[in-house]
């Protein structure tokens, strides 16, 4: 299809885990591109910092009955997915640390996330 | 220029498969390449012809088959997200067991594979959603 080429794509997440589907759907495009080979650098920024926090619980019986995925974060170092990034000013006002956070990440500031996207090949913005 | 389109809301519920369809028309008429417009999350409902609008209103999965016509521009639906949807062409519908198809003309239906290959293919991606 495309051998060889390999692009710089960014992966923008922007919502919150639950209440719509784009960062379960996101999470498959990032697999479908690790998968081709592209570099993948995913971006956690206002309520997408939630995507990451630890300790979700959706089951029917003491949540809103729908499937936990934040698992799956934790595997995407099983596909060499190691630049993960999240917008410093988004983790705080939500009250939020690096501590909460399932995976190891690198919280950026607005400059430095600026400075990250003007690197990128592709963003997709979810 | 060779741009890729990805559209991430359905129609008439959001402004950017309108958006997405303009800007689209736009480039092509200006002599630009579109490599593809890929459809994804409730983008997949751009794609199901059995959409019926009023009759004073635009026709947003006619309109883009028309310019998939005039233009042999490639639309793709991402499979999983339409079969969350209840998108299905001909195959699907079959290999589902469903007992009827929906998919629109000039549509295909295709996996998520294809929307990286538009973001390789092409100079710029471009992205029209929430």
């Amino acid at each position: 299809m495309s051998e060889g080429v390999t692009k710089k794509f960014m992966y923008l997440n922007r919502k919150a885990p639950y209440g719509t589907i784009y960062a379960l759907e996101s999470l498959e495009v990032v697999l479908i591109g690790a998968a081709f080979e592209q570099e993948v650098n995913l971006v956690f920024i206002d309520d997408g910092v939630y995507q990451l926090k630890g300790n979700q619980n959706t089951s029917v019986n003491s949540g809103i009955g729908v499937k936990d995925f934040s698992k799956t974060y934790r595997a995407l170092e099983d596909y060499d997915i190691d630049k993960l990034y999240v917008d410093k000013d988004s983790m705080t006002a939500r009250g939020l640390t690096e501590g909460d956070f399932i995976v190891p990440v690198q919280v950026m500031d607005s400059a430095q996330l600026a400075e990250l996207m003007q690197q990128q090949d592709v963003i997709l913005s979810f | 220029m060779k741009f890729s389109v990805l559209v991430n809301e359905g129609p008439y519920q959001h402004q950017a498969s309108d958006s997405a369809y303009q800007f689209t028309k736009a480039a092509l008429e200006k002599g630009h390449e579109i490599f593809r417009v890929f459809f994804y999350h409730d983008g997949v409902n751009n794609g199901t012809r059995l959409t019926v609008p009023p009759q004073d209103d635009r026709n947003i999965v006619n309109r883009w088959s028309e310019l998939s016509k005039q233009y042999n521009l490639d639309l793709v639906v991402c499979i999983a997200a339409a079969q969350r949807r209840g998108i299905l062409d001909v195959n699907e519908a079959k290999r589902q067991g469903k007992d009827s198809n929906n998919l629109a003309d000039g549509f295909r239906i295709s996996g998520l594979g294809q929307l990286i290959e538009a973001g390789i293919q092409a100079e710029r991606m471009v992205v029209f959603g929430d």
